[in-house]
């Protein structure tokens, strides 16, 4: 679609990557369909809507899960975020759709919506908690484990993939100051030290 | 700091993560109420210096609301608890008395 592409230039980050010279490597992740969905979490129809779209369950409480097609997102009681392919997107929003049919339920294409930065280091705790309050140590915050908070000022959903790949999303409006955010509080030599 | 634990999603919250809804368990009164009742309503709070129950909502999170009762002189949280109820459930005035012998509703 031209127009989402215009749309992500917009924001002046799209596919930029930040390394040198910083403690963690930062990647503005480009174009990545995200459908909203909403509804009652534990029926059966939003499991099949979930898988759907991302071969994966349906996560418990504050966890993502991945699947073949992409990975989903714990974001509320009642809301989940799935990730996959830009390319994916229409016709993932439409399987969801047709398993949530007759459900007192949502399913929005909502790509257009947020952007994705993958950050990859064993140090990305230290970044992280110079603007957020949650407690991101080892214990408190393991592999798969998803959080909506504020970061830098702004309210981001931050999970972890694997021990040192996490992934920030944030409204694409505000990309470009969190771009900039962490670029700033990885600088090389700003280490805390505090993990 | 204030920590409160969103019962919705099990997340620790930090104050900043919250947005203050004020105190706990009005009880609405609306059309057909005398004029000191809809006041009443309206505008007196109490201000304890103590125990004291709020409405707290995870804005930066889940986004859902849930009470919380502490103590307003200490910080103490006493618990958090389901935004679906009208009163203090037994649990959480256990816990309050167990901290704070003699203390009532």
């Amino acid at each position: 679609m031209s127009d989402t592409q215009g749309v992500s230039a917009a924001t002046g980050v799209a596919g930029r990557v930040i390394e040198r010279g910083h403690m963690i490597r930062i990647r503005e992740a480009g174009l990545t369909g995200m459908i909203a969905l909403r509804g009652d979490l534990a029926s059966p129809a939003m499991a099949e809507a979930v898988r759907a779209v991302t071969g994966a369950p349906v996560p418990a409480p504050l966890r993502v899960e991945s699947g073949a097609e992409g990975r989903a997102v714990w974001m509320s009681p009642d809301e989940l975020l799935l990730i996959t392919a830009i390319g994916r997107a229409p016709e993932a929003l439409a399987a969801a759709e047709a398993a949530l049919s007759g459900q007192h339920a949502m399913a929005l294409d909502l790509s257009d919506a947020r952007v994705v930065f993958r950050l990859s280091g064993a140090t990305v705790p230290e970044v992280l908690a110079k603007g957020s309050p949650v407690d991101l140590r080892e214990a408190a915050f393991p592999v798969s484990t998803a959080r909506r908070t504020h970061l830098g000022g702004i309210a981001v959903g931050i999970w972890r993939l694997e021990a040192e790949e996490w992934e920030v999303v944030c409204f694409r409006s505000l990309a470009h100051h969190l771009a900039d955010w962490l670029a700033q509080a990885s600088a090389s030599g700003s280490e805390v030290g505090h993990f | 700091m204030l920590i409160l634990t969103c019962p919705n999603c099990g997340a620790d919250c930090a104050e900043t993560e919250l947005a203050p809804g004020g105190e706990a368990h009005l009880k609405r009164f609306g059309p057909g109420s005398s004029d000191d009742e809809f006041t009443g309503y309206l505008f007196e709070r109490k201000n304890p210096r103590g125990v004291h129950f709020e409405r707290w909502r995870h804005a930066y999170g889940c986004g859902k609301w849930f009470h919380a009762a502490r103590c307003t002189v200490t910080m103490e949280v006493f618990g958090t608890y389901s935004a679906q109820v009208s009163e203090p459930p037994a649990d959480i005035l256990d816990s309050i008395r167990a901290r704070r012998p003699g203390w009532e509703v």
